[in-house]
């Protein structure tokens, strides 16, 4: 073969190459687009969730917050919990299933993973208490400082799966 | 005291690698063989400096004295020796101080064996190394000093419980680091070629073996990661794309990309300059994996608190990107392309569609990760990307990497007939229908694991054929074996993900004491909670006897343990583990005064089989060096000489 057309022939391999690169591109991020938008998981407090109305439901949401003073209620025969979460000014109340964590308290911030349901209540798979490695005693009667209860929120440990 | 030695030992580190950074350039320019010897010794000095320091702040943690304040910030004495001397990687600025160290030691290792080789290249190697030393010494002179003076007090609060908690969580940071740090060399090696202009046979052979190092070490980290996360976190799974976990894995896709192009440039001397941008790419996303998991970007937890750190490594990662970017784009058209590619059914095809997935699954997860913070940025709404996006968009790239890794060695290099692809390819399928009908048999019905497993089968059944044939036409290098065996991993290893995650059992039950709970074959009975003293935490303990239809297989201990400093218990779950899978016991909560506790029992099976083959890629990994350290020790010239006679000899 000579020089020029092997030249020649490297050229059209390399557009064809470019333009396979392109296309791949294109597609691929259309697919990651779409997978992206599908499964996003929103951090909310109870303030922004019902401030999100309809779109509260059916979305995957983590919610944040701290357990209302006297709401807990658990039912008996079966490990499942009821309790509202609330931050400085508004309140959810929240069903979860499975039994929640040791440290489960009033008073303690917790993120709850789940979505809005008809019955207009937020229906929780999996219930987290915060950790918190330094020692601090949990504040009492403290109004939530925002700061703290998005720390809260991301504070996902636990949360996998 | 040692505050003070510490301090100075790590601003004349800041010093003797700038000064050794900017002499190699200057030696690299002028071609000046006596400035290359000063820039040697420059290195050396760096390594001992920063091993002395670390030897400072060891000496502190174990003498336990509270006026350094990292002593102050993790020392306790009521930990045990161990947890002590780990200390120095439990937090933000030891860390830093153990990667300096790590680094040290990789640089003068790597100058070392380079000392009589490679004149070329060396000097802007050397160069490129102590510029990132430079860097990080900076981050601990400045931002991340760990010797500040602090007034001494009595007693500290003792490292992150969660390192305290298990084995695992000590030994996984250094082979992160080890990992993570030994990327600087290729990234040095590869940024010489780029600033010569040429990619040459003989840097191949150090280039292929200092990538080698890390992506064994980083193949370890990864692998304990997901096994502590199994054994702690008590979710009963090991791997939940988590932004840190991610960190990790997008080096180590790049890496292995590059390990298997530059086996292409070796045979057919092409694909020079992509070969090069993946290993820039390798160490960026390094750099990126540290400032994700250093600057408290992502509060998960391995990440620290908010520190004036995360800036700094970003300005750092910003100067790189642009420096790998000029660089590429100065110089990627001189690596002169020598070869062609003949086909693409060839072994190197293969090979390119192999970088081609390695490459697509890094962006997916590169996007997905990073995604939730330009959102944040940008719009300044709070959300993560869920885990099915990564799951949807990885299983199909993954399986078809496996069928590659059958394919791939099926075919011969360069051009073939039709015919003997035919004989190459169609084999194979055997191993394919064994390996389904297996599969089908072990009660696999998802549709994505049973296509894992049919070509696990067929590269399987490639990966032995190719390791044991009598026919083959020459004596397999060691390694050829090597890489055969990490192949052999890499399909156990997606076999078990397939199955383990897709086959999973968990039910949750609530068990008083004396009482019984099934759960499929198996059932449990609360033996007893008892609670127990240790020097370093309490814990309550719920004793479980394991039986399998009806025949007792062990005693499970799954505990609340409470530290000193802690607000919260954490609860650890214990696991029976056997070949065919793992019974695995997780804590909801105990309580002491009514005598019951309530469990999350989850069965999952051949899990334990990730381990033990990731140990299998280590091991082929390390075995791909070892003739590499005779070669190199006997003097490096001699030994690229062989090597491209061995690889010409085909």
């Amino acid at each position: 073969m000579n020089p020029t057309a092997t030249f020649l022939m490297r050229r059209r391999s390399r557009l064809f190459i470019l333009g396979a690169v392109v296309v791949a591109a294109i597609a691929f991020t259309v697919i990651a687009a779409s997978g992206i938008s599908q499964n996003l998981v929103y951090y909310w407090t109870p303030t922004d969730l019902l401030a999100a109305h309809g779109k509260a439901y059916g979305a995957t949401i983590r919610l944040g917050g701290m357990v209302t003073p006297g709401s807990i209620r658990r039912t008996s025969g079966s490990s499942a919990v009821e309790f509202d979460v609330q931050d400085a000014a508004h309140s959810v109340h929240v069903r979860s299933r499975g039994a929640p964590p040791q440290m489960f308290r009033e008073e303690i911030g917790v993120v709850v993973e789940g979505t809005m349901v008809s019955g207009g209540y937020f229906q929780s798979d999996r219930l987290m208490v915060s950790h918190n490695n330094q020692y601090r005693p949990p504040a009492r009667g403290h109004p939530i400082d925002k700061k703290e209860m998005e720390r809260l929120i991301r504070s996902t440990e636990g949360l996998k799966d | 005291m040692n505050a003070t030695a510490g301090r100075l030992l790590i601003l004349a580190s800041l010093l003797v690698s700038t000064a050794g950074a900017l002499v190699a350039f200057a030696a690299g320019r002028s071609r000046s063989a006596y400035g290359l010897k000063w820039a040697q010794r420059f290195a050396y000095l760096f390594a001992a400096l920063m091993v002395g320091a670390t030897a400072v702040m060891e000496y502190a943690l174990v003498t336990h004295d509270f006026s350094v304040s990292y002593v102050a910030q993790v020392g306790s004495r009521s930990t045990p020796l161990w947890v002590t001397m780990a200390s120095l990687w439990s937090s933000l600025e030891g860390s830093l101080l153990f990667w300096g160290c790590v680094l040290g030691l990789y640089v003068a290792v790597a100058t070392w064996l380079t000392r009589n080789a490679y004149e070329e290249y060396m000097p802007d190697a050397i160069g490129v190394w102590l510029a990132c030393a430079a860097f990080f010494s900076f981050l601990l002179a400045g931002p991340a000093n760990p010797f500040v003076l602090v007034p001494a007090q009595l007693d500290g609060p003792g490292p992150n419980p969660l390192l305290q908690n298990h084995l695992l969580m000590v030994v996984h940071p250094p082979f992160l680091y080890l990992g993570y740090v030994g990327m600087t060399i290729p990234f040095g090696l590869a940024c010489a070629a780029l600033i010569k202009g040429k990619l040459g046979p003989s840097i191949l052979k150090p280039l292929r073996e200092s990538l080698m190092l890390p992506w064994v070490f980083l193949t370890f980290a990864i692998m304990l990661g997901g096994w502590w996360a199994y054994e702690v976190l008590g979710w009963g799974g090991y791997w939940a794309w988590d932004p840190v976990e991610n960190a990790s894995l997008l080096p180590w896709l790049t890496a292995t990309a590059a390990l298997h192009s530059i086996i292409v440039v070796e045979r057919r001397r092409v694909l020079k300059g992509w070969t090069v941008t993946l290993i820039l790419a390798t160490f960026l996303l390094v750099i990126l994996g540290t400032f994700m998991t250093r600057s408290g970007v992502f509060n998960s937890v391995h990440s620290f608190t908010q520190s004036p750190i995360g800036p700094t490594i970003l300005a750092f990662l910003a100067a790189l990107l642009v420096f790998s970017i000029g660089l590429l784009a100065m110089r990627i058209d001189r690596l002169e392309v020598e070869g062609n590619f003949e086909s693409a059914v060839s072994r190197e095809g293969m090979m390119l569609f192999n970088n081609l997935l390695l490459v697509v699954l890094t962006f997916t997860v590169l996007v997905g990760t990073v995604f939730p913070l330009v959102v944040e940025a940008i719009r300044g709404r709070q959300m993560s990307v869920g885990r099915p996006y990564f799951d949807t968009m990885v299983v199909p790239a993954a399986a078809l990497l496996v069928f590659l890794i059958g394919v791939g060695p099926a075919l011969p290099w360069g051009k073939t007939s039709w015919k003997q692809i035919r004989r190459a390819v169609l084999p194979p399928l055997i191993g394919a229908m064994v390996f389904l009908m297996a599969g089908f048999l072990f009660g696999a019905r998802n549709p994505w694991t049973l296509l894992t497993i049919a070509f696990g089968g067929y590269a399987a059944q490639v990966t032995l054929w190719q390791m044991r044939s009598p026919f083959a036409q020459v004596q397999r290098s060691p390694r050829r074996i090597a890489a055969y065996l990490v192949h052999a991993g890499v399909v156990i290893v997606m076999i078990a993900i397939a199955i383990s995650s897709t086959m999973r059992y968990t039910q949750e039950v609530h068990v008083v004491k004396g009482g019984t709970a099934t759960v499929g074959a198996w059932t449990i009975t609360l033996a007893g909670i008892e609670q127990r003293d240790e020097p370093n935490r309490s814990a309550t303990v719920a004793r479980f006897v394991v039986a399998k239809n009806g025949v007792t297989k062990t005693i499970l201990e799954p505990r609340m343990n409470q530290y000193e400093r802690m607000r919260e218990p954490i609860g650890t779950p214990d696991v029976y583990s056997t070949i065919g899978g793992d019974f695995y016991l997780s804590v909801m909560n105990i309580d002491p005064a009514e005598q019951s506790a309530a469990v999350n029992v989850i069965i999952t099976p051949l899990v334990g089989w990730i381990w033990g083959a990731v140990i299998l890629m280590g091991l082929g990994g390390l075995m791909a060096l070892v003739p590499a350290f005779r070669f190199a020790f006997a003097g490096a010239p001699r030994a690229a000489a062989l090597t491209l006679a061995r690889s010409d000899g085909v």
